[in-house]
């Protein structure tokens, strides 16, 4: 093989630094600062046919965006981030390494995307052989997506020698694929037959592609084996799109179920203040933001554990926006008994005072909450259908906190006397349970877990003033709809809202969605003027 | 201590009648008409000059004055919490913006006759169904009383007579609102989307932009809003408005004795949602645009701080809130930019805990505390009893 | 009863006294016109902090024909009648000789009767979607032919784009520049299968099935590209959500006309690297002038990791232009200066100068830049030359034949070149 000879090669290099073969690599290394973004790509191209065990390492650093040059003579230099914050400046084609820089000295040496895309097509002719099984896996996949005649030659070379099962899986389907648009109409029919159950998109843009190619004859022009061709495809294509919808369903769920729990996060702490002790509380969507703004605290007291800050920021939000919840209890709605409606006036108040104040503090422009590694992404199951892991933390998540709360409410002795209090604050108060403590900590509760719930939106949305007010009315209505007071009607109605949404907006656009599911709410309520799950008893009225 | 004739003046009885019909209709004309001679007689550097823009200011108070009188005819007489009265006031103010956009004619950018200029640009060929007779003035009259009249008929009859009530009732008329607002803000719905209408010229034949024409609506609107005091203040004493207040304090009893609550529910909220409309129509062309925002629900829980702050349950208390709140926001918002919503915010928190009656309920109990009144408790059984 | 006369009375005749009283003016009044709370306020606020430096820059450096500069700031609040008002405020209370101010199209249309009436003097420095000239206006933002166009065009010759997806928030500003692009890609040749167009309300912040439908339309082998006129608020998420979906920019890049670096400081852009931005300004241009700018406005601010972005410039430029226009007219009359304002240069800060032309818009350049993982973006393109702010899109039928032209014959601003009829104007 050519890569393992020039390995030899390199190796002999090594111990002949100044040898002969590094000559043109040099030099081309040397030309990267000279080159405009425009007629950068030949360079690349070259250095790319070099044998030198360095031009991996050079292309992946230009893709990252990490290969610089300095500014005073033009070496080629590869920089890295400590986590001091300084950088550690490597040059590429050796020699001594440089001094302490600023960032300022040098520049980067530019990319583009079409440049950037260029490379990756160049990298995956290498990364073939490359010993990690993704590293393979992902070059392959490259190459499906953008074959070329030679990468297709090498495909077939590496097959010969690949164990990896998955990869020998697609390198197959990419040579099928190339079959299919290249070969005779015997090989398309062979390859169609090899393709059949491969969900890649490439896979399905070249059956479609062909089989219009087709269409452009009539049937009786067709030879036989282009019947029998057109038949397979039209067969292969209806599985793939019959496949295509059940995931589009799947996909649609959990698109519902994931703004389900955004809303149930958001509502639940309302199902609590407003449900349970039936203050109207409009700063409900401030103490969500609090929470948003905790999490950028934290995140800015610890820059170096991003990755468990929200673990930290969970508890933390959940202690300042209680806080603050049983200061306004204490401060405001105490004074408010049996006046729920004016609860509503004070506590708009109180929003638009939180508002101003993190306007003051924190400035009106967004924070930067960063998202943690394992929070970014998505989870492949297959080529068409895949899940972001934010999205799935959060619906676990979101079920955690329901549960929690649940069991708290049924099973503590606190959550006992919480719904005593609901329930019959006289009868309550006569059998030693302290009202107003209970009434601070169910305030303090609800709020506190809103701010569990800004944790989570920081993670999806911005982090601004103007966070809370666009969950505020969301969140009436989820608890409204579930019925005021009952916990699994919060459950329920924020999974169905979520799902109702999701799935009328394929059909309808967002805004006519949001538009339909309001006026279904609306008439629901009609209906059963007291939402899903209506209290029963006395207590109700 | 106070003169006994002061004490009296200011007595209890004195105070409510600040209330009465002749008393609000008074100082309205009274307030009217020196805005208007001021700013009609005396040249702009007269110190006794009041200037256009304290009077399309003032008229634009008005319109909220109104709307908090319709706001409180609901609310503070029949227990109604309307968190979607903005929706009525918008509705209205369309009615208007369309007329008025029709006024425009071809004076339009693209001068075309026909269309608004927004349709021209959206390429619409023609004007759609709706917008038919929008040119009239009659018609548009009609509108502003029947597009909230209707949506208030349709939406009370099927709430009340399932009797959804208390907080459901105000999420909902929210939701009604927050729909509309998404609504509107469509481009497809023909309104004008996020940008609404605006640019009006003139209103029939007065061009818009005159000082006369300023006063007038003003003046209009003033009128409006005595009409409408009268109306409201007509409806709360007859028969039908005792009725009302006793759906307010107790549904069920009056349900028991045989009355149909929901008629009369759907009555008032109707006569109300009219209110608004007009409200919002005399709005539109003191600002100059009517916009989707109008309906955002913020707004309308606005309104309901207004009339809270003023005295539910006592229609000049409404007037009151409406212009102190509103005057309050102007000025803050010109003082001290950075930080009047805190003093907004602030000024909600402690008339809530301070003035459970608001101010209409504050002055005369002060006055009451001040001078010792000889008077048992029988004062005002208009408080505001407990909506559930 | 009296006493709520006395009030009443009281009030109307303090604020005539209060009008009355601002008259004798020593100052040269400058009115700030940007929200300061409300939903606007995010983007708003550095405006008005802008203008506040500018014009502590100019009193530092003696003024304007010798009197000193004072800023008059208010609050519209986000709430559109609210900017009219304050319009009229700033123009007939506080007698201001000219206004910054406005972001949002429909502030800039509540604003402008009330401009046009009192003959007061308008400087908006947001891009928008053109269909408009006044008098009374001059526009420092780009117009459509200025930012989308020019990136299209990237799109299509140096990416090689075929497909393409429209997304926007559902106002006038995305509408009119997708109704333009649409008109122009199909000029260009492109199917109308290979455009899919979709509007979402303000502030959405759910992007999941829309960004995985983008996914979709890009699967289908021709090299798509996304158009995004997302405003503001939505911004964040949506881009969040293609970070997470794994749609890389080489795979389907993303070009936006409303996502500059402040909105970008907002979140981590590490997942975007090499989504596009078409503006007329960026602060990681390297010119003396910009560095200069920057480091005055990090002074001024009090942070050093605030950054500039292109409405600041917009302001910038609209500032200097005003200052220049009063020193050649010799007066802050509105008319004088208005006159004054055509054909008055500045330098860019990006290198070059802008001209203001006789249609009260300008002549920049056009950049198009890669977000890098540092919150900056890095220009991959640029015009050769500056382009003409065109008032009136020629790809729209309905307004391809006006122009605007506020010099002497002609003197509209939707002058139609077929009928030679000026429509709609009272001056």
């Amino acid at each position: 093989m050519l890569r393992t000879f020039s390995l030899v090669i390199t190796l002999l290099m090594s111990v002949f630094s100044a040898s002969a073969f590094s000559d043109e690599f040099d030099s081309l290394i040397n030309q990267l600062p000279h080159k405009k973004l425009r007629n950068i790509t030949p360079v690349l191209t070259q250095i790319a046919e070099q044998d030198n065990d360095q031009v991996r390492f050079v292309l992946t650093e230009i893709l990252n965006g990490d290969l610089y040059y300095l500014k005073s003579n033009k070496q080629v230099v590869s920089i890295r981030k400590q986590a001091s914050g300084d950088y550690t400046i490597t040059p590429v084609l050796g020699g001594d390494a440089v001094a302490d820089q600023s960032k300022s000295a040098m520049k980067k040496i530019r990319t583009s995307n079409s440049i950037r895309s260029h490379i990756r097509g160049l990298l995956a002719q290498i990364d073939l052989s490359h010993k990690q099984t993704h590293v393979r896996l992902n070059a392959v996949k490259q190459i499906l997506d953008d074959p070329s005649a030679e990468s297709i030659e090498l495909l077939k070379q590496r097959l010969a020698v690949e164990k990896d099962s998955d990869v020998t899986e697609l390198i197959n389907t990419a040579i099928a694929v190339n079959q299919l648009k290249e070969g005779d109409s015997q090989a398309k029919l062979a390859a169609v037959a090899d393709l059949k159950g491969s969900l890649e998109p490439s896979v399905r843009n070249a059956m479609v592609e062909q089989l219009n190619g087709l269409n452009e004859y009539k049937l009786n022009e067709l030879s036989e084996t282009d019947k029998a061709l057109k038949a397979a495809l039209t067969k292969s294509i209806d599985s793939i799109k019959q496949k295509r919808s059940i995931y589009e369903f799947v996909e649609n769920l959990f698109f519902g179920l994931s703004l389900g729990s955004v809303l149930l996060l958001a509502a639940i702490g309302l199902a609590i203040t407003f449900g349970v002790m039936g203050v109207i509380n409009m700063a409900h969507g401030e103490m969500i933001m609090l929470g948003a703004y905790t999490t950028y605290v934290i995140q800015q007291m610890f820059p170096q554990w991003i990755d468990y800050s929200l673990f930290i920021a969970i508890p933390a939000a959940f202690i300042v926006s209680g806080t603050v919840g049983i200061l306004i209890e204490r401060g405001v709605i105490r004074f408010l008994k049996g006046r729920p409606l004016e609860t509503l006036l004070a506590t708009f108040g109180i929003s638009l005072i939180l508002q101003q104040l993190v306007r003051s503090v924190f400035s009106p422009l967004n924070r930067t909450v960063a998202a943690p590694e394992w929070m970014s992404g998505s989870w492949q199951i297959n080529p068409i259908f895949s899940i972001t892991y934010n999205r799935l933390y959060i619906v676990i998540f979101a079920l955690a906190v329901f549960f929690a709360l649940l069991a708290f409410m049924k099973r503590s002795s606190l959550g006992l006397h919480v719904r005593a209090v609901a329930q019959n604050r006289e009868m309550a108060r006569a059998l030693s349970v302290r009202s107003d403590r209970v009434d601070a900590i169910t305030f303090g509760l609800g709020s506190g877990i809103a701010g569990i719930a800004g944790v989570v939106l920081s993670q999806l949305t911005n982090v601004g003033p103007n966070l809370g007010q666009s969950y505020i009315i969301d969140s009436f209505l989820v608890v409204v709809f579930g019925g005021v007071g009952n916990l699994w009607g919060t459950l329920v109605a924020a999974m169905s809202l979520g799902a109702l949404n999701k799935f009328l907006e394929p059909l309808t656009g967002s805004v006519l969605a949001t538009i339909i599911v309001l006026v279904g709410l609306v008439l629901f309520i009609q209906k059963r003027p007291k939402g899903l799950f209506p209290q029963k008893g006395r207590a109700a009225e | 201590m106070i003169p006994d004739s002061i004490q009296s003046l200011f007595s209890n009885k004195a105070f409510k009648t600040l209330g009465s019909l002749p008393v609000v209709v008074g100082c309205l004309f009274i307030a009217t008409l020196y805005v208007s001679i001021c700013n009609l007689a005396f040249p702009a550097d007269s110190a006794l000059h009041v200037s256009t823009y304290t009077v399309t200011l003032f008229g634009k108070y008005l319109c909220y004055a109104l709307l908090a009188l319709a706001v409180d005819l609901v609310w503070g007489y029949c227990g109604i919490l309307s968190l979607g009265h903005g929706a009525f006031f918008a509705l209205g103010g369309y009615a208007m913006g369309m007329y008025l956009m029709r006024q425009i004619g071809d004076r339009g950018v693209y001068g075309n006759p026909e269309l608004p200029d927004f349709m021209v640009f959206l390429n619409w060929d023609s004007l759609p169904w709706y917008w038919a007779g929008s040119d009239s003035f009659i018609w548009m009259i009609l509108m502003v009383l029947a597009g909230p009249g209707l949506l208030a008929y349709i939406f009370g009859s099927m709430a009340f007579r399932s009797r959804v009530s208390g907080v459901y009732l105000s999420i909902m008329t929210q939701a009604v609102t927050y729909a509309l607002m998404l609504a509107f803000f469509r481009n497809e719905m023909g309104f004008g989307g996020n940008n609404g209408l605006t640019d009006f010229k003139d209103i029939l034949g007065f061009s818009l932009q005159s000082d006369t024409t300023r006063v007038a609506l003003f003046a209009l609107t003033a009128l409006f809003l005595a009409l409408g005091f009268a109306v409201c203040h007509f409806i709360v004493n007859s028969k039908m408005g005792r009725v009302v207040t006793a759906i307010r304090d107790s549904e069920n009893r009056v349900r028991f004795i045989g009355y149909k609550p929901e008629h009369y529910k759907v009555w008032i909220f109707v006569v109300s949602a009219m209110l608004a409309g007009i409200a919002g129509a005399m709005y539109v062309p003191q600002v100059g645009i009517i916009n989707p925002g109008e309906f955002s629900p913020l707004n309308s829980i606005e309104m309901v701080v207004w009339v809270a702050i003023g005295g539910r349950g006592s229609l000049y208390g409404a007037i009151i809130g409406a212009l102190v709140v509103s005057y309050a926001k102007t000025r803050f918002t010109a003082i001290m930019p950075e930080a009047w919503l805190y003093a907004l915010g602030g000024l909600f928190v402690l008339v809530t805990l301070l003035l459970p009656k608001g101010i209409a309920g504050f002055v005369p109990a002060l006055i009451e505390k001040l001078s010792h009144s000889k008077q048992t408790k029988s004062v005002s059984n208009k408080t505001t009893s407990e909506v559930k | 009863m009296k006493l709520k006369k006395l009030i009443a009375a009281s009030s109307i005749v303090a604020s005539s006294l209060v009008t009355s009283m601002t008259y004798a003016a020593e100052t040269i009044k400058v009115g700030v016109l940007h929200s300061l709370s409300g939903t606007m306020a995010i983007s708003e606020t550095t405006l008005k902090d802008t203008v506040l430096m500018m014009i502590e820059e100019q009193n530092k450096a003696g003024g304007l024909l010798g009197k000193k500069l004072e800023p008059v700031v208010v609050d519209p609040a986000s709430n559109w009648p609210l900017f009219a008002e304050k319009t009229r405020e700033l123009l007939s209370k506080e007698k201001v000789d000219v206004i910054f101010g406005c972001w949002t199209s429909v502030s800039r249309k509540s604003v402008l009767p009330v401009v046009e009436e009192l003959n007061g003097l308008l400087f908006y420095p947001v891009q928008y979607e053109g269909e408009e000239s006044s008098k009374n206006v001059f526009y420092t933002g780009a117009a459509p032919n200025q930012q989308a166009i020019p990136a299209v065009d990237y799109l299509m010759n140096d990416i090689g784009a075929e497909r393409w997806v429209l997304l926007g928030t559902d106002y006038v500003y995305p509408r009119t520049t997708n109704k333009i692009l649409e008109a122009y890609l199909k000029a260009q040749g492109v199917a109308e299968k290979d455009i899919m167009i979709n509007y979402t309300p303000f502030g959405h912040s759910d992007w999941q099935s829309i960004v995985a439908d983008v996914k979709k339309f890009g699967s289908a082998g021709k090299k798509t590209a996304v158009v995004s006129t997302i405003n503001g608020d939505a911004n964040v998420p949506f881009y969040k959500e293609l970070g997470n979906q794994g749609i890389s920019a080489e795979d389907i890049p993303v070009v936006a006309f409303s996502v500059g670096e402040e909105e970008l400081s907002g979140f981590d852009t590490s997942p975007l690297v090499g989504h596009l931005a078409a503006w007329n300004y960026f602060q990681s241009v390297e010119t003396e002038a910009n560095a200069e700018f920057i480091a005055s406005w990090k002074e001024f601010i009090g942070d050093d990791k605030r950054v500039t972005n292109d409405p600041m410039e917009a302001t910038y430029i609209g500032f200097k232009m005003w200052a220049k226009a009063v020193e050649k007219a010799g007066t802050t009359d509105v008319d004088a200066v208005e006159q004054a304002m055509i054909g008055i240069t500045v330098p860019n800060l990006t290198g070059g100068t802008a001209v203001m032309n006789a249609n009260h818009h300008l002549s920049k350049p056009v950049l198009i830049g890669e977000i890098q993982d540092n919150g900056q973006l890095e220009v991959v393109w640029e015009t050769a030359g500056t382009v003409i702010g065109d008032a009136w899109s020629d790809f729209l039928p309905s307004s391809k034949n006006l122009i605007a032209d506020w010099t002497a014959p002609v003197n509209c601003g939707n002058f139609d070149i077929k009928t030679a009829k000026c429509s709609g104007q009272n001056f």
